[in-house]
Order: C-alpha cells, then sequence, then structure tokens
C-alpha cells in the first residue's frame, strides 16, 4: 500500500486513461465553451470557471482520435499542476478514482504510434482492462502549440 | 521553515525600499529648507533602520554602505556639518547604492559582488573632511536619468490594506457564506417562500464585497509622485535649470496597475517639461519671470475619472515651428493645415513621426516621442490633451479610468457569436442600408471599402478574420450592414459585424499565456448570462489583417484623427436611458425641465396618458415607445408605467405645447466640447452619434423627432386640451 498512488480515470473514444489526483482539481458537467477563433485545433475554446477564464482542451485531437459526435465529450476535467496554469480536459465520461501500485506502471510500448506514444505516460494493467497514464505537461505542450 | 524566511526577507525588502525613497524624499525637501532639524532627524532614522535590520540577515555589504551614510547623517544632525550639494548628491548616491543591492537581494537572494567602495570612502571623507567649497547642485547620477523610466522599483508586488478593509472584506465573506447556507438549505428542502429574500441578500453582499475588494487595489497617485521631485532636481541639474515642482492632490486614488502604467507617461512629460519647456534662468530673467521655473502637478477626481494636470511656465510650444516641421514631414496637408486653429496644431505633437528635431539632449528627444506618451496613455483607456499659452507656458491633460479591470465596451456579434470592443477604439457605428450599398461600399481592387466622410475607409470583416463557422450574409443583398469605425495607434479602420448589440461596462480577464499568442484578442470577458465573449484587440486586428489581406496595415489618415481634437463648441448634453439601459443624448437647449412625477398622479383618457402639470395638461409618452425600442409602441406604453415611482420625465417645449417624455432614468449631464459625427444610417429624429465619456452615445433631436413620428403627430390634440 505504500507506494500506491491513486487516479481520477476518464473516457476517451474507447480508451480508459488516468491522471494522478494530486493534478485534478475538479470534475465538471455540461460546461458552456466559447470557440476561441484562430487558436491551435486542439483548443476547443474557453470556460468560464466560476469568474476565471480556462482553455478547454480536446483530448481526442491531442490523441490524433476520431473527432467526436455532437455533444459525445461534454465532461470536463479541471487539471492544475505545478508547472502548468489551470486547463480544462474534454473528455466522454468521468470514471473512478483508481488506487495503483507504482510497481505495476508498464513502460508504454515501443509500437503505440505517433504523438500518442510522448503524450501516455506509462500503462497499468488493471484487471480488465489496461489504464493509460497520461503526461500533463506534454499534453498542455502538445495542445497550445 | 524557508517560506518563513523568505517571508520575513521579503518584508525586509519592502521596508527597506521604503525608508530608501523616505531618505530621497525627505533630502530633497531639505535642500529647499536646509535647517529643517525634523527631516534631518528622519533621514537619520530611515538609514540606521536599514543598517540594522540587515546586520540580521548578514548583508555585510549593504550594512557598511548604510553604516557609513549614518556617520555622516549623524554629523548634519548633530549640526557639526550643514547640508552642502556636495552632500545631499552623495546621500543620493547612497539611495541608489542602497536600492542597487536591495535589487539584487530581491532577485538572488544575494547581495552581490559590488562594495560601493567609492562611494563608502566618499562618505567617509565628507564625515571627516571639512566643510567643502559650495557648488552648484549637479544630477548625482547621471545614468540615473536613463534608467529610472525602465526600472521598476522591486518589491512593488505587494499592496499594504487597510485592517479595517480587510475586516469588512471578513465580513462580507462571513454574510456571503451565511446566504449560500440558505440558499441550500431552501433548495434542498424545496421551500421557496424564502427565495427573494434570499437572493436579495446574496445581491447586496456580493455587490459589496466587489466594491470592497475594488478599494484593496486602489492606491494614492502619490506613490508615483514621491519620485518626482528627486527626477525633477536632477534633470533640472543636467540642463542646467532651476526648477520647483509642487504636487497636488496626492491623495487621489486609483487603480495600482493604472498608476503603474502611468508611469512612464508622466516621467517622460516632466522631463520635456524641464528639458524644453522651461526656459534658462537667463531666458527667465529677461522676459521678467521669477529665475526658478515652476512645474505644478495636479491629480483630482472628475467626473468618474482621474485627471492629471501638468502645468509649466516655460515659453509655450513653439507652433511656427511645430507647423513647418509638420508640413515638412508631409504629416499634415497644406489644405488641411490652413484651417487648424492653434490648439489643433499644439496637439500635433503627439502624431506619430512628429519632431521639431532642433536639438536632441541628454535628456530627452531621443526618438522617444509624445506619441509614444499618447499611446500609453491611450491603452489605458485615457486621453491626452495638450494647451500652450504663448509665453506662460503648456498645460498637459490627461484624463485616465479608475481602473483597468472595468472598461465600456461594444458589444457585437459576429457569426453567432459575441465579442466585445473597448469603447475607447470606437470612434462612430455605421449602418448602411441596403439601397445605398452599391453605392457607399465599392471594391478597391480587392479589398473592400467605405465613402467615409469625402475619403475611403478600408474594412475589415470580422467573421472572415474569425472565420466563423456560420456561412456569411448575402454581401450586399437585402441586409443592412453594420460598420463599427475603429481606430488605435494611429490606425482608423471600418470594422463590418453581423450586429450592434449594446453598450456595457465589462471585467477584462486575462487570457492564458498560452493563448496571448493570438494577437487579435486582447483578453476575455463574462457577460451578464455567464456565456464568455472575447475581447478584440483592436491594434492586434488591424495587423492581422495587414499580414493576411493584401490590402495592408491602413496608412494614417490625419484629418480624422485631428477632427478628433476639441475644435467643437461647448455643448451641454443630457443623457438618460430610454429603455433596456441603452444611453441616448438630448442636447440641453431642447429640454424645458426635468421633473420626476409620482405615479398615483398619472391620468389616462383612453390609450393616452397624462398629468396635471403647472396648471395645464401635460401629455406623457414612452421615449422608448416613439423610439420604437420593444416593438409597438402599446407594449412600450405598458412597461413604462410598470416600472419606476417616480417617473422621471423629460420635458420638452414646442410652439408653445409641452411634451414630457418618460425615460427609464435620467444619467447625468455633462457639458464638454463634443465633435457630433453624423451617421448616415441613423435612425429618424437621431442627428448623430457623440463620444460621451469614452462611449458612443446617439444624440438625439426632440424636434425632428417629434415631428417625424405618429406619435409626435397624436400629442397635438392632447395639447388642445390643454387650452380647453
Amino acid at each position: 500500500m505504500a507506494k500506491g498512488r491513486l487516479l481520477c480515470t476518464f473516457r476517451v473514444a474507447d480508451h480508459l486513461l488516468g491522471l494522478d489526483i494530486a493534478v485534478v482539481q475538479e470534475v465538471l458537467r455540461r460546461q458552456e465553451i466559447t470557440r476561441l477563433p484562430l487558436s491551435a485545433p486542439a483548443v476547443r475554446g474557453i470556460i468560464n470557471l466560476r469568474g476565471s477564464i480556462v482553455p478547454a482542451v480536446d483530448l481526442r485531437c491531442c490523441l490524433a482520435l476520431p473527432a467526436a459526435e455532437h455533444g459525445e465529450d461534454r465532461a470536463t476535467i479541471v487539471v492544475r499542476s505545478r508547472e502548468d496554469a489551470p486547463a480544462s480536459l474534454l473528455v466522454d465520461e468521468i470514471g473512478d478514482v483508481v488506487q495503483v501500485a507504482e510497481t505495476s506502471l508498464e513502460r508504454t510500448p515501443e509500437t503505440v504510434h505517433g504523438l500518442a506514444r510522448q503524450l501516455i505516460h506509462g500503462v497499468f494493467p488493471l484487471h480488465d482492462r489496461l489504464l493509460l497514464e497520461l503526461d500533463l505537461g506534454e499534453i498542455l505542450r502538445v495542445a497550445y502549440a | 521553515m524557508e517560506s518563513m524566511d523568505e517571508a520575513i526577507l521579503r518584508e525586509f525588502l519592502s521596508e527597506s525600499l521604503e525608508n530608501a525613497e523616505q531618505v530621497e524624499r525627505e533630502l530633497v525637501a531639505l535642500e529647499r529648507e536646509p535647517g529643517d532639524l525634523k527631516r534631518i532627524a528622519t533621514l537619520f532614522r530611515a538609514v540606521h533602520s536599514i543598517k540594522g535590520t540587515c546586520g540580521f540577515f548578514g548583508f555585510t555589504k549593504l550594512a557598511a554602505v548604510a553604516h557609513a551614510g549614518e556617520n555622516l547623517l549623524g554629523r548634519l544632525r548633530s549640526g557639526e556639518r550643514t547640508l552642502t550639494p556636495e552632500i545631499a548628491n552623495t546621500i543620493l548616491a547612497l539611495v541608489d547604492a542602497l536600492r542597487a543591492i536591495l535589487g539584487r537581494i530581491e532577485a538572488t537572494k544575494e547581495e552581490g559582488d559590488e562594495t560601493f567602495e567609492p562611494l563608502i570612502a566618499r562618505l567617509n571623507r565628507l564625515d571627516t573632511e571639512a566643510a567643502a567649497p559650495a557648488q552648484e547642485p549637479a544630477p548625482a547620477n547621471d545614468a540615473r536619468l536613463d534608467t529610472e523610466a525602465g526600472t521598476a522599483a522591486p518589491a512593488e508586488s505587494s499592496v499594504r490594506v487597510d485592517v479595517h478593509l480587510l475586516d469588512r472584506l471578513m465580513n462580507l465573506v462571513g454574510e456571503l457564506v451565511l446566504a449560500r447556507n440558505q440558499l441550500l438549505l431552501e433548495v434542498a428542502s424545496s421551500n421557496f417562500v424564502d427565495l427573494p429574500a434570499t437572493a436579495q441578500r446574496l445581491n447586496h453582499a456580493t455587490t459589496e464585497l466587489q466594491e470592497q475588494v475594488m478599494k484593496t487595489r486602489m492606491q494614492p497617485i502619490g506613490g508615483l509622485w514621491n519620485k518626482l521631485p528627486r527626477l525633477t532636481r536632477d534633470v533640472a541639474a543636467a540642463c542646467g535649470k532651476s526648477v520647483r515642482l509642487d504636487l497636488e492632490g496626492a491623495e487621489t486614488e486609483l487603480d495600482r496597475s493604472i498608476i503603474e502604467a502611468m508611469r512612464d507617461p508622466i516621467t517622460h512629460l516632466i522631463r520635456n517639461a524641464i528639458d524644453h519647456g522651461i526656459e534658462t534662468c537667463a531666458e527667465r530673467a529677461g522676459h521678467g519671470k521669477p529665475e526658478e521655473g515652476r512645474l505644478l502637478l495636479r491629480a483630482f477626481h472628475e467626473g468618474g475619472k482621474v485627471h492629471v494636470e501638468i502645468t509649466d511656465d516655460g515659453a509655450g510650444l513653439p507652433i511656427e515651428r511645430i507647423r513647418e516641421s509638420a508640413l515638412k514631414q508631409h504629416l499634415i496637408s497644406a489644405e488641411h493645415a490652413a484651417r487648424m486653429t492653434d490648439r489643433e496644431w499644439a496637439n500635433v505633437i503627439f502624431l506619430p513621426g512628429f519632431s521639431t528635431a532642433e536639438r536632441v539632449t541628454n535628456v530627452s528627444g531621443r526618438g522617444v516621442g509624445m506619441d509614444v506618451v499618447k499611446n500609453n496613455v491611450e491603452r489605458i483607456g485615457g486621453a491626452i490633451d495638450i494647451e500652450s499659452r504663448p509665453g506662460q507656458g503648456v498645460t498637459v491633460r490627461i484624463r485616465i479610468p479608475l481602473t483597468l479591470a472595468i472598461v465600456p465596451a461594444l458589444i457585437v456579434t459576429a457569426g453567432g457569436e459575441r465579442y466585445a470592443i473597448p469603447q475607447v477604439n470606437v470612434t462612430e457605428l455605421i449602418r448602411v442600408e441596403p439601397s445605398e450599398a452599391a453605392a457607399r461600399l465599392p471594391l478597391a481592387f480587392d479589398a473592400p471599402v467605405l465613402r467615409y466622410r469625402d475619403g475611403l475607409l478600408p474594412l475589415l470583416d470580422l467573421r472572415d478574420i474569425l472565420h466563423t463557422p456560420t456561412a456569411r450574409q448575402g454581401e450586399h443583398g437585402d441586409e443592412a450592414v453594420s460598420i463599427a469605425v475603429l481606430h488605435a495607434d494611429g490606425v482608423t479602420v471600418g470594422l463590418v459585424v453581423d450586429a450592434i448589440v449594446a453598450s456595457q461596462e465589462i471585467v477584462v480577464k486575462p487570457l492564458l499565456e498560452q493563448l496571448r499568442q493570438i494577437a487579435v484578442f486582447a483578453g476575455a470577458t463574462i457577460l451578464g448570462d455567464g456565456a464568455v465573449a472575447l475581447i478584440l484587440d483592436v491594434p492586434g486586428l488591424a495587423r492581422h489583417a495587414g499580414m493576411s489581406v493584401r490590402s495592408g496595415v491602413p496608412g494614417v489618415p490625419v484629418g480624422a484623427i485631428l477632427s478628433e481634437t476639441p475644435s467643437a463648441p461647448l455643448q451641454t448634453l443630457v443623457l438618460c436611458h430610454a429603455g433596456e439601459r441603452w444611453t441616448i443624448a438630448i442636447p440641453q437647449e431642447q429640454i424645458a425641465r426635468l421633473e420626476e412625477i409620482p405615479r398615483r398622479s398619472v391620468e389616462r383618457i383612453g390609450e393616452r396618458a397624462m398629468v396635471q402639470y403647472r396648471g395645464g395638461i401635460l401629455p406623457l409618452v414612452s421615449l422608448g415607445a416613439i423610439l420604437d425600442l420593444k416593438g409597438a409602441p402599446e407594449a412600450a406604453d405598458a412597461e413604462w408605467l410598470g416600472e419606476h415611482d417616480p417617473l422621471p420625465v423629460v420635458v420638452h417645449e414646442q410652439d408653445g405645447r409641452s411634451v414630457g417624455l418618460v425615460v427609464e432614468s435620467i444619467v447625468e449631464i455633462v457639458e464638454e466640447r463634443f465633435a457630433v459625427s453624423a451617421s448616415p444610417g441613423a435612425r429618424a429624429g437621431f442627428t448623430g452619434a457623440v463620444v460621451v465619456r469614452g462611449s458612443v452615445t446617439e444624440l438625439l433631436d426632440l424636434e425632428k423627432l417629434l415631428g417625424s413620428s405618429p406619435v409626435g403627430r397624436d400629442l397635438a390634440p392632447a395639447h388642445a386640451e390643454r387650452g380647453a
């Protein structure tokens, strides 16, 4: 238990993804997104988070997944880490908070193609499926590029 | 533990900087009244306390410098020495050294390698040696003149807040929490009986909280002025002039971000006034003026803005030379020049690229022109004006908003989304009806332009720039085209939008650092309904268009700029809300009286409402109904009778008959020189638009309005009744 970590999990398309709960500030349901013209494609727009303007990052776009059908990715995870300014990630569905052992982290397989390999920090094999832990810093870097 | 040390260190830095500032201030004052023992004591204490505290942190170099200074000041205090210009200069050099070390400590937590040996030696020599022969005050450090504007003092990222204010804030937050708890309870129990009361409580607490929080950001402008006596002293000495600086209204409060933004423009203006404005002692004596020049800085609140005036008693602007230079540099056409007044000529010095370039001195005139000052002032939503009295001096007037956080803005739509444009950038709104579109909106090769006041105005289409998803409306087809004429950084351009929605005050929120690369947005704001609207950055918009549109960055139509400078007659306008907080202006000469009429005294005969007034009958109509703000007049009629008590009424007299126009509210009466710009697309009854308090406001002509409106004609029988 000593080396256990808590990951906040969520689903994007068919993938179960996770982020350390330390960087997750809150989870929101439907948010009104204002389009931000001329921005990077992965920045879907901006949202009003209790008076702060926070960018909404399209995770599907970052991971080169097919674009969401209308309204599919409306759940929002607000992230805030030591290094990065707050941002919100658009996901399809919020999952549970899962406890994982650090020792069970597998390296991202070399055969994962493209940008996704940079963005996935590692893989936790859960008993029924794989949980991919994302690298938040990389995601935001790619999204704003 | 580390963070606690850091906190102590930060406190030490801000305290020491305050002490250093005090030394500077007191010393410059002491030079005027050398015998003032109280000031000497204050000086000594300030240096002493810097020395005392830095020992605690082990800053030995800082301690050594301060110690040498303390010794010298001790001699002054005991009366063994008197203040000579040399001592004053050395102490000012000491202040600079202290600041340099403190700045380094803030940046690196170390005091650095420089030991300031020469300075210490100088202090020690003055301490021991007999009084040096008197000499003219000289700038303590010439290099300072270059760096002053650029180096903001360190440790200014914190504010001091009055404990009472803090208590008040805490109270209000407590109130807010209670109201929230009550609200949650009511929602949970589905008991909505008290909901209105709870909502009101929440409303009051929030509004007051907002006001108080704004207050924490307010600081007296004196914080900025403290540095000016020293600047004046040094610049005057460098120019070989004698100048006395008087400060008035140092307690005038404004937002700290604005104080910061005003630092450079004010510094520049003061330098300019001393270098170019005030004459040398000999010249002044020749003109029968006192040898010492006078520079007066005044700050005061008026009309919801902060006014700063810088007045010198120098020679005034060389209008003749400005005229020659401007014509030589082709900044102004000869044709236009013939019509310009002296006041307009004075304001020419704010044009980009303008320079009389007669002499470049060490102090000013090195490329940083007055246009930069003007741009800096305008960037924070201010306005600048200059007035020159030949032989008597120059007054520069700056008007700046109280805060940067809230700005008046124009809300427009493009592609179904709302955008905000700061009102300072909006000069005029134009609506081109479909019937005139073909004639007024021609294409110059491939660039759409607008025929605008004898000239052509390049047009940008906001929908194109932002690649809005929805298809554009039929170009010059069936719909009227709405154009906002924008002006910024010397560029004037017409922005085509879907619709102009409203004018309202917005709270500016910065965009995330990573998103700032999109230069067309200055930030975002949250509208009344909680939706986010992006704020357009007008200079950025023009630059963006210049890159991607072939027409290039539009040039500077000087005529357009100059027509903004006040030359119109003084006019008094009554501002009122006609409905939905829509502000219109009515010339005062068209208004007989402003009245408040109690609701119960309104009587109705059929469709008409009226009131017994001054022994006759005054028919009442809703101004909103005449202007047809809300569809059918009947509907609007019902609305004004539902809202206010008493009813604010504007009484208009025409041909011996009176009409009472019910408005939503009367805002204020302003007296200014308004340049009325005719907007050809304006509705019937409007003369045009004026810029009032930085907002474009439509100007109403009551006579025309009542003459043309069916409501106005209907009034005639009502007047007849009075006679009967």
